[in-house]
């Protein structure tokens, strides 16, 4: 909340109709920051920038763009820039979870999956980390996934394909840091939707809301890595460390 | 999207934006009746009726299962969980006109207007309900008797059809669909989203008065004498019999008009853990509490400023309060006399509750006025309702509500669907002799395990 009385801050949202996306936005909104919000459906799209105009963004603008397409990410990225007349924090937030089962069967579904989930931020995040070097100044918040700590056979298509873009989180924090940068990796665990309520069970997962208020605080402290719910960090500790002869014989 | 297999979070690897499909039992708040159904979640005004293309057996849009009995259930059908649809629209500071779509909570619009100087123009007991379920079931609070039911305060709305018709009704405009929608229990189309009228306000507190009184013609008297009031409802014993009988605290308050903070409502900690066991709630744990309660206010008359939530939302503080009735549910009744019978029928109905010594933990009394619902099917009408509910008992429970509910019909009143389980189809249409005519604009696609108990049939499959 320390930026209520401050200039309102200015942040671009890639995925901006994506549930974690949305709630992180409705928080930012209520602040009254400027958005610049990027998703591929036009109509979903206009429903949540009204959603936050009317919470309080002192300012909201969109583009429909499918973020497959690198070839376009420097004219979408300098125009959103441009827009919010400068950048705060770019927030990474479009993904696919993808269809494992086809994955293992056809390359081609493999390899959209990897397009989308680490070749596209790739792009992104090269020309977003070399326009926040120039000013010394930025966040690139960019959402991985708990499912790149260790290969499943449940997901590993989807799973290495965030592995990959926490492998580059990483070596980009390395390089840019020293210039002003910070770069935050997100690693969301299980996140209750909309629709468990009224499930048994489902109270235990986290709450999108919840999950939302970490990622904010996570930017505003300028921290590296986010496991969210915070379990997941030594969840995953113990999970990378089980030796690959009983793993490999677990059905995770 | 792979299968949800299990809900438990350990070593459970889902990713946030994977979602949970399929057949899941989805309970209503009485957890009494207990069906699956296969649940479907609605994030977006053009999901419906997309995702529900070539599905059997039924489809029903549903909110947060705050409903008591079946009639946000459909046993063996489709759910449809509007709950991510809950995004605002525009909200006018001026006249306070907020449209929002349909699957927002009330707390979740309170967040967003009580900073802002607005507040619900109606009130039910609970805010975790959402707005598409307000209108559905024509809800009502303590300022019924001033502000009439939830319904009238929703200017207008958006209907889609499962043919993929969208209607918009108001008041002028498809005026039939938006009198059937309004208590239309969800069978009309599934609502995109409501534009809602609030009030203004300038604190979050409660000018708040609770008063003793003993037996109904004391609370008659009262409720005489706070007609200027805006808020008024009463907690009554119903295990008490004999000079106790019918002992209870009336409950009175206003906005406080005196300018004050309006910061956001804190969340809620207390969760109730677990399910209690059957026997937790007897006849002496239900007449300790009700005791306790009654002298709680050690005084005949309590004068305070009271925060908004406690006085509207006293059990919202503890998430899954109803857990403490054990996994067998809860069974809830509750009728509207008209005055012409109310004072004798009320005398009758508590009697023949304390007499079955089926304990009765939260009764909650008061009186409709007559502002005039706008739903063809809307429960209120001036008169006296009275609200209990029972831990379910086999061979107990029912037969006891179904003497209670006969007894209603004697005395002309009618009994509430979004609080019901049981009552028979012979008694729903007694009660509303209207239903034929509103069966006319339910969408044929659309049903709940309520319509088909109360009508007899599964029609449009």
């Amino acid at each position: 909340m320390s930026q209520t009385d401050a200039t309102p801050r200015k942040i671009l949202v890639l995925g901006a109709t994506s549930g974690i996306a949305e709630a992180t936005c409705r928080i930012w909104a209520a602040e009254g920051a400027r958005l610049f919000l990027v998703a591929r459906n036009a109509e979903k799209l206009a429903a949540v920038a009204a959603d936050l105009r009317t919470r309080g963004a002192s300012f909201v603008d969109t583009a429909i763009a499918d973020l497959d397409d690198t070839d376009k990410h420097p004219a979408l990225l300098s125009h959103a820039v441009n827009s919010l007349t400068g950048l705060d924090v770019a927030y990474l937030a479009h993904g696919i979870l993808g269809d494992q089962a086809k994955a293992e069967q056809d390359f081609n579904t493999a390899a959209q999956i990897i397009y989308t989930n680490y070749m596209a931020p790739v792009s992104l995040l090269t020309w977003l980390a070399n326009f926040c070097v120039q000013r010394h100044a930025g966040t690139l918040a960019v959402i991985s996934s708990v499912a790149g700590d260790r290969g499943r056979k449940s997901n590993y298509l989807y799973g290495s394909s965030k592995a990959g873009l926490s492998a580059f989180l990483g070596g980009l924090r390395n390089r840019v840091d020293r210039e002003g940068v910070t770069v935050l990796a997100i690693k969301p665990g299980p996140v209750k939707t909309s629709m468990t309520s009224g499930m048994k069970g489902s109270e235990k997962f986290a709450d999108v809301d919840k999950v939302a208020q970490s990622i904010v605080k996570a930017i505003d402290k300028r921290q590296d890595v986010l496991y969210v719910p915070f379990q997941w960090q030594p969840i995953m500790f113990v999970i990378r460390h089980i030796p690959e002869r009983v793993f490999k014989k677990l059905n995770l | 999207m792979s299968t949800a297999t299990g809900t438990t979070p350990e070593l459970n690897f889902r990713t946030p934006d994977e979602q949970f499909e399929g057949q899941a039992p989805f309970e209503s708040w009485g957890r009494y009746p207990n069906y699956d159904a296969n649940v479907v979640p609605l994030h977006w005004q053009s999901d419906y009726p997309a995702v529900a293309s070539g599905m059997h057996n039924g489809v029903l849009p549903v909110g947060m299962g705050r409903s008591y009995g079946d009639v946000c259930l459909l046993k063996g059908g489709n759910l449809l969980v509007t709950t991510g649809m809950n995004r605002l629209i525009a909200f006018d500071s001026e006249t306070g006109l907020l449209t929002a779509e349909a699957g927002i909570t009330l707390a979740q619009i309170l967040d967003f207007a009580v900073p802002r100087g607005f507040f619900l123009p109606v009130s039910p007991g609970t805010k975790y309900v959402t707005l598409g379920g307000a209108i559905a079931n024509d809800i009502h609070g303590k300022n019924h008797h001033v502000a009439g039911t939830f319904g009238r305060h929703v200017t207008q709305f958006e209907l889609v059809r499962s043919d993929g018709t969208r209607k918009l009704c108001s008041p002028t405009e498809n005026a039939d669909f938006y009198a059937a929608t309004i208590g239309g229990l969800g069978l009309t189309g599934v609502i995109l989203w409501a534009q809602l009228r609030l009030k203004p306000i300038v604190s979050r507190l409660i000018d708040y008065e609770g008063i003793q009184f003993h037996g109904i013609d004391e609370f008659l008297d009262l409720t005489r004498q706070s007609q200027e009031i805006e808020y008024t409802v009463s907690w009554i014993d119903c295990a008490s019999t004999g000079k106790n009988f019918a002992r209870g605290v009336f409950m009175q308050g206003d906005h406080s008009t005196k300018r004050d903070t309006l910061k956001p409502s804190p969340e809620p900690k207390l969760v109730f853990p677990f399910d209690a066991p059957g026997f937790a709630l007897n006849h002496l744990s239900v007449s300790l509490f009700n005791t306790a309660f009654f002298h709680k206010q050690i005084h005949d008359r309590v004068v305070a400023l009271q925060d908004y939530e406690p006085f509207f939302y006293p059990l919202d503080k503890v998430l899954h309060w109803n857990r403490m009735y054990g996994k067998r549910g809860l069974l809830q009744f509750q009728y509207v006399i008209p005055w012409e019978h109310a004072r004798e029928g009320t005398i009758a109905i508590l009697k023949e509750v304390a007499k079955s010594g089926l304990a009765s933990f939260l009764a909650v009394l008061k009186v409709f006025g007559d502002v005039p619902s706008p739903g063809m099917m809307s429960f209120p009408k001036p008169g006296i309702t009275l609200a209990l509910d029972f831990p379910i008992k086999p061979d107990k429970s029912f037969p006891l509500f179904e003497r209670l509910a006969d007894m209603t019909l004697e005395f002309g009143g009618r009994l509430y669907p979004a609080k019901d389980a049981a009552m028979t189809a012979a008694q729903f249409q007694t009660f509303y002799p209207q239903w034929q005519q509103f069966a006319r604009y339910r969408d044929p696609q659309l049903t709940s395990s309520f319509w088909e108990r109360v009508t007899g049939d599964r029609p449009g499959l």
